[in-house]
């Protein structure tokens, strides 16, 4: 019987981890939230705003281009899922959420002889005060509204964080005529020296990178390094972001007028669902998070689990192409089908100048040393519960809670609908400073199912009522 | 459209593209008043584009309009006038749609005003 393999994800890890499958004879299930293949980084607008792949992808046009072709080769020999989200994994059952063409929901279980988790990633962000006000966005969801949707955030955008894509996103928009208002990052000005080195494993990126900084400063861009972000500032009469408040690196306070606000502070890994399957998970003090546990294919502590892409490690585009096609070599031999040991030796060594890079990339994207010390008790850490920092340190100190979950369980810290994706980092750091530990000590939050909200009406729950009928407007009590 | 004074956060490019035609407008409702999207908008682009909030929060009643824009913050669900959510950055925008941001405690959408 052909055993079944399912990947979860349609990004660059994920297709090339169907290609390899798809070669070793094998009809792998490809999973994917999106309705169009490619991740977020090679994320497709929809139809009618199509423009080509040097418009949308610019460095990257070519690998793009040849990872959407790759995957229309594929489509007949694949079992491909668009729309569907996986919510939980319940030992070899898998629990998805399809969207139809209708809108409705249908909820579907599936059992896997073989699991490939090509998840991605998605922004990790250390909140500022006021980073709730509408006009406040991730980076990447800045990139996503130009890529996907042909459109700019702003009119007038300040860009703040740290990270590889606070430049890349910056000059981006510059190049589409946005008024790119400053470019704010809180890494000190010595970094990127510091990481000069490890960053020379890839020394192509290096010269795009010093020709995005050369851009933005022609472009007479405001750039600072070394930044503190103190507030993003409230226009009372819109109820969304006026300014940013800021403490430049010789510790002077300037305000910038702006219409929106993209913050980011690097990439976190999606492992929702890698936690659900049971994999043993390890504290990476590079990335400062705890990842699941792989060895050096991308098995998973658990036999028939395997991991790829930035799912597992935040290694970029590239690398998850090569890490796909590794994690799916590692399936094939556990399936005991051939696969050369040359083909695995060539792909690990290709992957490990993206692993010194990655290094690098971390560092560039390390928060503000001191931000839990600075983060004043009114910042609302958890977005979705509305959190405050003072409450966490006030948790911290009445019930001596050392344990992330423990916090969650009397703060409600990390329930809400994004289960944490947004205010663990922050969390995170806000605990072990209030209780002077380690970062590595605090634990992490455990995934709960559903991995993002879904429906009970899907789940069966209003099977026998149909949908419920709105209350008619003359018997409201509101 | 009532409430306050808007400040549209997303600025739509002129799409350029030889022998293709531009993208359509697309109607549809927002808070009972009839506004207009563009072909291939997600919910939130085109409720961005016209400068409302989305939502406001179950605590403290702050207004939310987004935040990453690829399904992960959770912060974009937005109701229907006959009580549906939708996730607004990954639902595409349809002709008709009839969208309300405000709720009441009941979860059932307020009359436009």
């Amino acid at each position: 019987m052909t055993p079944r393999v399912v990947i979860i994800g349609a990004g660059p890890a994920g297709i090339r981890a169907a290609e390899r499958l798809v070669r070793a004879g094998l009809r792998p299930v490809v999973m994917d939230e999106a309705s169009q293949c490619g991740g977020q980084i090679y994320r497709q607008p929809p139809e009618p705003l199509r423009r080509p792949a040097q418009a949308l992808y610019g460095f990257e046009a070519a690998r793009a281009t040849s990872v959407h072709q790759t995957f229309g080769a594929l489509r007949p020999h694949i079992d491909y899922r668009p729309l569907s989200s996986l919510w939980h994994v319940e030992g070899r059952t898998l629990h998805v959420l399809q969207t139809q063409e209708d809108g409705q929901a249908l909820n579907e279980s599936m059992t896997f002889d073989a699991l490939i988790l090509a998840t991605g990633a998605t922004e990790r962000v250390l909140p500022c005060p006021g980073w709730t006000l509408p006009g406040v966005f991730t980076l990447g969801a800045a990139q996503i509204s130009l890529k996907a949707q042909a459109a700019l955030l702003g009119p007038r955008i300040v860009f703040a964080g740290t990270g590889p894509l606070l430049y890349l996103v910056a000059w981006q928009y510059a190049k589409q005529g946005a008024r790119v208002m400053a470019v704010l990052d809180e890494s000190p000005a010595t970094t990127r020296w510091k990481i000069l080195p490890a960053m020379m494993a890839r020394p192509s990126v290096v010269l795009k990178a010093a020709w995005i900084v050369a851009s933005l400063r022609l472009a007479s861009v405001p750039v600072h390094q070394g930044v503190r972000l103190i507030r993003a500032e409230e226009d009372a009469t819109t109820q969304s972001v006026q300014a940013l408040t800021w403490q430049d690196g010789q510790g002077h306070t300037h305000t910038t007028a702006c219409d929106a606000l993209a913050l980011g502070h690097g990439l976190r890994s999606e492992s929702q669902a890698a936690d659900l399957a049971g994999c043993a998970f390890e504290f990476h003090p590079v990335e400062q998070a705890w990842l699941p546990r792989t060895d050096a294919l991308g098995r998973s502590s658990v036999a028939g689990v395997y991991l790829a892409g930035d799912g597992a490690q935040v290694r970029g585009a590239d690398a998850a192409e090569l890490a796909g096609a590794l994690a799916a070599c590692a399936a094939l031999e556990d399936l005991s089908l051939d696969v050369a040991t040359q083909e695995i030796a060539s792909l690990q060594q290709a992957l490990r100048a993206h692993d010194t890079f990655r290094v690098a990339m971390s560092q560039l994207s390390e928060p503000r040393q001191n931000w839990a010390q600075e983060a004043p008790d009114d910042l609302v850490v958890c977005r979705c519960e509305e959190v405050t920092a003072g409450a966490l340190r006030q948790c911290a100190k009445d019930t001596g809670a050392v344990e992330l979950n423990r916090l969650k369980a009397f703060t409600r810290i990390g329930m809400g609908r994004c289960q944490g994706r947004m205010c663990s980092p922050a969390a995170a750091r806000l605990l072990a400073h209030a209780q002077q530990i380690p970062l590595n000590k605090v634990g992490r939050l455990r995934s709960q199912p559903p991995i993002k909200p879904v429906p009970l009406q899907a789940l069966g729950a209003g099977r026998s009522g149909g949908s419920a009928s709105v209350v008619p407007p003359g018997e409201r009590d509101d | 459209m009532t409430g306050p004074t808007m400040r549209p956060w997303l600025q739509r490019l002129t799409l350029t593209r030889s022998g293709t035609p531009q993208p359509s407008p697309v109607a549809f409702e927002l808070d009972g008043h009839a506004v207009e999207g563009r072909e291939g908008d997600t919910v939130l682009s085109a409720v961005l584009a016209l400068g409302v909030a989305l939502r406001h929060t179950e605590y403290r009643g702050q207004p939310r309009a987004g935040f990453c824009f690829m399904g992960a913050c959770q912060d974009c669900w937005m109701q229907t006038i006959d009580g549906k959510r939708l996730r607004a950055c990954s639902t595409p925008l349809q002709a008709g749609m009839r969208l309300v941001t405000q709720v009441s405690m009941t979860g059932i959408p307020k009359d436009p005003a």
